[in-house]
């Protein structure tokens, strides 16, 4: 008892108290980091699978590198845009913000749009998912990719209709940097897409 | 890594300036055209390596186009999602270490269990031969 006594006045205190700047954004970012693990999982689902082809076709035979191009060139482009919108909310612009967040999606549904596109097509020929491993997990894991890009393009929306209804209140700026970081975060995701999956397939 | 690396003045401006608390990390152009050039760059480099076979060597080959792609995710990170060691008093940096640590070592894991499963698991070989090295079952 007389230990603990001793030690009470040994307490430390730091010179400026630890707390978030940010709490929304350091939340955000955590959550971007554990969707993170389910793409890594998917990815090492992908590189074991990769090559099980079961005797159908192969990544070489089927994938389109210059579609694949293109669709990389709409996620850059959308994420670029994206940060002008985040220049114009800077400068308190509802005007400009709305207007490079629409272009903005309207990269993201080409990207979608070609997605579906490919995906039809190569069902069409027969590698569906169900034809061999190697699609399977390549289906799942682009298909989540393209799943996620959907999904913000939901947010997307409806975040517009919010900005253009309440203007750039602290809410939505707040709103605005974690799609922001949503975004991004997606097109770091497809650098690994198209890296080990499209280019690595074709090797 | 904490907040005593902040600048006390910079600490203070933080409290009362409540408006752009949750507004984000400050954007520029510059920024922004410097990792939109970068991406660019590092982008068209694997396809034109890819497409025009530029390198015949596949081993080769991969370690470069998985280092443009490291290379390519290190300029979003810094240009496009403001990383660094100061924001959030450097509780992003680090989350992202962790996250970057757990996903290396369970993708490289994932695969050094895997093909050794699919080397040691042959479904070729003969039930009396399951002690013989892998190595030379795989032999024609």
């Amino acid at each position: 008892m007389s230990d603990t006594h001793a030690l009470t006045p040994r307490a430390y205190h730091l010179a400026h108290e630890p707390h978030p700047e940010n709490g929304t954004a350091l939340g955000f970012w955590l959550y971007l980091m554990s969707d993170c693990l389910i793409f890594a999982a998917l990815f090492a689902t992908y590189g074991v699978l990769g090559r099980s082809y079961a005797g159908g076709p192969t990544g070489a035979e089927l994938f389109d590198l210059p579609l694949v191009a293109l669709n990389t060139a709409f996620l850059l482009l959308s994420s670029i845009t994206f940060g002008f919108a985040m220049l114009q909310k800077q400068q308190n612009k509802v005007g400009g913000t709305l207007a490079w967040l629409a272009i903005t999606g309207l990269f993201g549904l080409c990207f979608l749009g070609l997605e579906l596109y490919e995906f039809h097509h190569l069902i069409h020929q027969g590698a569906g998912p169900q034809r061999s491993a190697f699609l399977s997990a390549f289906f799942t894991l682009v298909a989540t990719h393209g799943l996620h890009v959907t999904f913000g393009l939901v947010w997307l929306v409806v975040l517009m209709v919010q900005i253009a209804r309440h203007g750039l209140i602290h809410e939505n700026q707040r709103r605005l940097m974690c799609l922001s970081m949503f975004w991004h975060f997606l097109d770091v995701v497809w650098i690994g897409v198209f890296t080990f999956v499209y280019l690595m397939g074709v090797l | 890594m904490s907040a005593s690396h902040t600048p006390p003045h910079a600490h203070d401006a933080h409290h009362h300036g409540s408006h752009h608390h949750d507004a984000g990390p400050h954007s520029t152009l510059s920024g922004y055209m410097v990792g939109f050039v970068l991406s660019v760059i590092l982008t068209a480099i694997p396809f034109w390596l890819v497409m025009g076979k530029v390198i015949a060597d596949k081993g080769t080959l991969a370690l470069v186009l998985g280092a443009f792609a490291v290379a390519q995710i290190l300029v979003h990170m810094v240009c496009f999602l403001h990383m660094n060691g100061k924001v959030e008093g450097g509780w992003t940096l680090l989350s992202t270490l962790f996250t970057v640590v757990f996903v290396a070592v369970g993708i490289a894991g994932t695969l050094w269990v895997m093909f050794h499963m699919n080397a040691n698991m042959m479904p070729t070989h003969a039930p009396g031969h399951a002690h013989t090295p892998a190595v030379e079952q795989r032999a024609p």
